[in-house]
């Protein structure tokens, strides 16, 4: 999987309440979230973000509680990929496991500005900086990762892999 | 080059020489579990998939430990859940009614959990298998429905910090209080992602109720496991109720390790975790004057039958405050029963302590002890974020079972010591 787009950056401990505050967690309805994704970090970002686009960030990212409605309007607000230094535990879980690609990157909040112009070729580990003219090149996820995160989500894959 | 024993568990899994840290994996698991929180969605998930029989009924634990006996219309709903799905698909490690207990204390004593498994569970403190010499850990409701459904979990390799605990506990002093001590000393994310090694002379000599209170709070440094070299007292206790047979794996003198912490305990005082972190920890000669409204003495922490005794130790011929609301939960129906055997629960009744039946019950706010705006509590559980046992302005400290007693007795908090 390739992908290209501009990248919104942000700093260390981006925590889930930022991600989606939990007064919009009465929700399920993924385009509601989608609606409110970084809104209290990131007050327009629903309305700037492009599909394609990519949020960069430093240390533990995704930090604080297990749900999983934060990498959906992540997701579905039309983020390709999340690139950061670390991301917190079960928000790494939970992002593979709908299908939203994240990729550690020491120090990727030094290294990429806001609004640099990224490709990431996940199949073989590249990020490159289109902006700067820089590559870094980063662990490829393993084939099934890879097959889980094509697929959509970790529900999809178990079904597409058991009907194989 | 040599390896770590939580690497050992993974590679054997994979039926590999090796893994190394970074590296994602797809693995078996030998248990998975969920309670009457995380296994309602975890079973929406599962029968979307529209298969027609779970990966392994024998290798699935459903533990409705959390709002059981059911505490309203809405939890009931969630354990009915839970009482359909396992009728349904015969799931063996099913535990309800007189035989369920709080997870984590339960399927170790049951023997459902040995040395060597990978064990999962749609719950935070899953970790505390550690103790056994297994791998285990956490994961939310999806993971559980797709292991339900293939019997395999994609893991990422942990690199692993090695702890080094060395020295004599004095008296009234821990393992509770070594595991609160770490955690203050390294913080919330110290050992983020990190697999939490315990070893040295002092953990080599905690029995096994010890250290699973230690591995049971890896997660509150934001650990992924925690786990202690299985050794004779190990065994011991795995030969006494075992259902399946177990592997030891141990570390190489040569394992690589991302970072060893020496700690001498020689000096060690009675630790208390302040509002609102586990992190947030004070030696008990520097806590004066808190107050308190309500104790409880439980949980998969410290529900033990072991922290049972301690806690009757302090509190026999005593009584509690009369301002202190004094909760006892033996977590198990087992723990429950020895403790009555021995005579601990009169002592309790005689202290004028409430016993509760085996559950979860307070330590997340659920129910039986709820606490009210501006209260306060001591527990022996694991957490005291902002509103865990109740009102938002409420607050919990957190400590051994031995300072939970004298503090009941005393009304504040206080070491027993002074008792
Ligand atoms: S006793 Fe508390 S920490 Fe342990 S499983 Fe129950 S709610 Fe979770």
């Amino acid at each position: 999987m390739k992908f290209t787009g501009n990248v919104y950056r942000y700093g260390d401990n981006v925590n889930t309440d930022e991600i989606i505050p939990a007064r919009y967690l009465n929700t399920s309805s993924e385009e509601e979230l989608a609606k409110h994704c970084m809104e209290d970090i990131d007050i327009d970002f629903s309305k700037k973000v492009k599909k394609g686009d990519i949020i960069v960030a430093g240390k533990n990212f995704g930090c604080g509680s297990s749900r999983e409605h934060a990498p959906i309007s992540i997701k579905v607000s039309g983020v390709s990929c999340v690139i950061a230094d670390t991301f917190a535990r079960i928000f790494f879980r939970n992002a593979i496991n709908i299908g939203l690609p994240i990729i550690e990157l020491e120090r990727a909040n030094e290294k990429i500005s806001d609004g640099d112009k990224i490709e990431v070729d996940l199949d073989n580990g590249i990020v490159k900086n289109l902006t700067k003219n820089v590559e870094y090149k980063i662990n490829p996820f393993p084939p099934f990762m890879q097959k889980l995160i094509n697929s959509g989500s970790l529900m999809n894959y178990i079904k597409s892999s058991k009907q194989n | 080059m040599g390896m770590t024993i939580t690497e050992k568990i993974l590679s054997y899994h994979l039926k590999r020489d090796s893994v190394k840290p970074g590296e994602f994996i797809e693995v078996n698991v030998d248990i998975v579990l969920a309670n009457d929180v995380t296994a309602p969605i975890a079973i929406k998930s599962f029968k979307n998939l529209g298969l027609k029989d779970v990966f392994d009924n024998k290798k699935i634990a459903l533990v409705p430990d959390h709002f059981t006996p059911n505490k309203d219309i809405k939890s009931a709903e969630q354990a009915k859940i839970l009482r359909d799905f396992a009728r349904e698909y015969n799931i063996v490690h099913y535990y309800d009614q007189g035989e369920v207990g709080v997870e984590h204390a339960l399927l170790p004593e049951k023997g459902v959990v040995v040395a060597g498994d990978i064990v999962i569970g749609a719950d935070s403190h899953t970790c505390t298998y550690g103790a056994l010499g297994a791998f285990s850990t956490g994961v939310g409701s999806s993971d559980v429905a797709a292991i339900m459904a293939t019997g395999k979990v994609w893991l990422k390799v942990p690199e692993t910090i090695k702890f080094v605990i060395k020295g004599k506990l004095n008296k009234w002093v821990f393992a509770k209080d070594i595991i609160l001590y770490i955690i203050g000393k390294i913080g919330v994310d110290g050992a983020l992602y990190k697999s939490m090694e315990f070893t040295g002379d002092t953990i080599s000599s905690l029995d096994m109720s010890s250290r699973m209170t230690i591995c049971n709070m890896a997660i509150e440094a934001g650990g992924k496991n925690g786990i202690v070299p299985p050794d004779d007292i190990t065994k011991k206790y795995l030969d006494e109720r075992k259902e399946r047979d177990y592997i030891f794996f141990n570390s190489d003198s040569d394992a690589k390790y991302s970072n060893v912490i020496e700690i001498d305990v020689n000096n060690l005082e009675p630790q208390i975790a302040f509002p609102h972190l586990p992190s947030n920890t004070k030696n008990i000669s520097d806590v004066k004057n808190i107050s308190l409204n309500q104790v409880v003495i439980g949980s998969c922490t410290n529900g033990r039958i072991e922290d049972l005794r301690i806690a009757a130790k302090v509190l026999e011929g005593k009584k509690v405050n009369k301002k202190v609301r004094t909760l006892i939960i033996p977590a198990t129906p087992t723990i429950y029963k020895k403790a009555m055997e021995e005579g601990l629960f009169k002592i309790f009744l005689d202290a004028g302590a409430i016993i509760s039946p085996p559950t979860c019950g307070p330590c997340l706010g659920g129910h039986m002890g709820i606490l009210a705006k501006g209260e306060r509590a001591l527990a022996t559980t694991n957490r005291n974020f902002v509103g865990r046992m109740g009102h938002p302005e409420s607050e919990v400290y957190l400590s051994s079972p031995a300072v939970a007693a004298a503090s009941a007795i005393k009304g504040e908090i206080a070491s027993p010591e002074d008792i």
